[in-house]
């Protein structure tokens, strides 16, 4: 245990050698994502069981549960990046987490649309305060003034830190959210809507839906990695490294 | 220690005291908000005192927000909050004395007018202790969020309507115990939200110090 053991951690600070290392690792995670993907889709869609209620209206799980697993997910990662930010005053750190944000949003928003439309049929109206809706849309609000809060400053790395420091306040934030709306739906509605996703889901559903979610994941992070190159090529516009790239080693600039 | 907390209250009950329209406008921005709600439903008893709960708590919550937007910005631009960033004490004292003469210039007067808005929301008079109470552990997370806000902001040209974005979703909790308690006293049932309230008075007021100081640091940077 010495300096040594601490090196990979420290690469990390170089925004050169997390370009290089997203360069590599952007293939695997596209190829990768895609196939889980488009796996899932063609089982979910065509080969897995019709609900006994709900008939093939059930098959939105597919898009909805695993952008809404994401969704939070995302967030838990844009405010340990953030904290990270905060404390090893990580520039790398602090791109992650404004890369992550408006991707998190997006996922955010597929979630609560499917949601919506699933519920159309299913509950007969658009939207409904149940509180699974709700958090999410608190969590989309969330995201906005995340990222609103950062590009609102001048200085970039005063509004890094000012939004990293809104990103760690909002994750304690949000189990006390979910607690909070779960209590005010138990108060005026006792669960009379049927829960979406029961544990007691079938396995010939559940597998696609896992596959589904992994391809999430790895389509996130393909995502994460393109959106993290171009933000640390805007942050570094001015150093040596990204002109080296744009001209390649020893050119001249076009 | 001690003497650098009081003096900071001290130093703010002044400042109220010597412009009191800072103190006032919050305050009567909450009544009107509550006399607009009824002027836009119908003032048909049973309606208004659904709402009411709802209606009080969102007031008091926007008066909230109003009054930290100036919280930091005279001291920012004066040079008294570079100067307690650079004092030895820690700045967090520096912060909650700010804090504390804060939340008894706005919260606590507007905790006194909050029977008025009651009776102007037909609440019966059993409801009244509970909304007083909630009030009371509501407003201190309003005021430290609030300033968590503030003191993000505090740089930035036009921060009011960012502030809004910013802070209203973190005190959605404290809105939703706050009011459905009031809610639950009207009604007459058992109020069940107070111990949440109290758990996230206690979270807020011990863990908001040391984060409204590092979003003082960050701003000054």
């Amino acid at each position: 245990m010495g300096k040594e053991s601490w090196r990979w951690f420290h690469r990390f600070g170089s925004p050169p050698h997390v370009y290089g290392l997203a360069d590599r690792m952007v293939p695997w995670f596209a190829i990768l994502g895609l196939a889980c993907l488009l796996t899932a889709t063609v089982w979910g869609l065509a080969f897995a069981p019709p609900d006994y209620e709900q008939g093939d209206g059930f098959r939105m799980i597919y898009v909805h549960v695993p952008a809404a697993w994401l969704s939070l997910f995302v967030y838990v990662l844009l405010a340990l990046a953030s904290a990270i930010g905060l404390i090893w005053r990580m520039k790398v750190a602090h791109a992650v987490a404004i890369a992550a944000a408006p991707l998190g949003a997006a996922f955010t928003f597929l979630s609560l649309a499917t949601g919506s439309i699933w519920g159309q049929p299913m509950w007969g109206t658009w939207w409904t305060w149940d509180p699974r809706l709700t958090s999410q849309l608190i969590l989309l609000f969330l995201y906005i003034g995340f990222i609103v809060l950062n590009r609102a400053f001048q200085d970039q790395r005063s509004g890094d830190r000012a939004s990293a420091l809104l990103g760690v306040v909002g994750v304690v934030n949000v189990p006390i959210i979910h607690f909070s709306v779960d209590w005010w739906h138990s108060l005026h509605q006792p669960a009379t809507i049927a829960k979406f996703g029961a544990p007691s889901i079938d396995t010939a559903m559940l597998i696609p839906l896992l596959v589904m979610a992994l391809g999430y994941k790895l389509f996130f992070a393909w995502l994460l990695l393109r959106q993290l190159q171009a933000e640390l090529l805007q942050r570094e516009r001015r150093a040596a490294w990204t002109k080296a790239l744009v001209t390649g080693p020893g050119g001249t600039v076009k | 220690m001690n003497s650098v907390f009081l003096a900071g209250l001290y130093r703010e009950l002044l400042l109220a005291i010597r412009d009191t329209a800072d103190v006032v406008t919050p305050l009567l921005f909450f009544v009107l908000v509550g006399m607009l709600f009824v002027l836009g439903l119908e003032p048909m008893p049973e309606l208004l005192q659904a709402v009411g709960p709802g209606v009080i708590w969102v007031a008091a919550l926007l008066s909230a927000l109003l009054g930290a937007e100036r919280l930091f910005r005279a001291d920012y631009q004066s040079g008294a909050l570079e100067l307690a960033v650079l004092s030895p004490e820690p700045l967090s004292l520096h912060v909650m004395a700010k804090l504390c003469g804060h939340w008894l210039v706005s919260a606590l007067p507007l905790l006194l007018l909050s029977p008025l808005l009651a009776l102007m929301m037909n609440l019966p008079t059993q409801a009244l202790s509970v909304l007083a109470l909630t009030l009371l552990l509501g407003t201190p997370v309003f005021t430290i969020l609030a300033a968590l806000g503030a003191a993000l902001t505090v740089g930035l040209r036009g921060g009011g309507s960012l502030l809004a974005l910013v802070v209203l979703p973190l005190t959605i909790p404290v809105l939703i115990f706050g009011s459905r308690s009031v809610v639950q006293a009207v009604n007459g049932e058992e109020v069940t939200g107070l111990w949440a309230l109290g758990m996230l008075a206690v979270l807020a007021l011990s863990l908001g110090p040391p984060a409204v100081a590092a979003a003082v640091r960050i701003s000054l940077e």
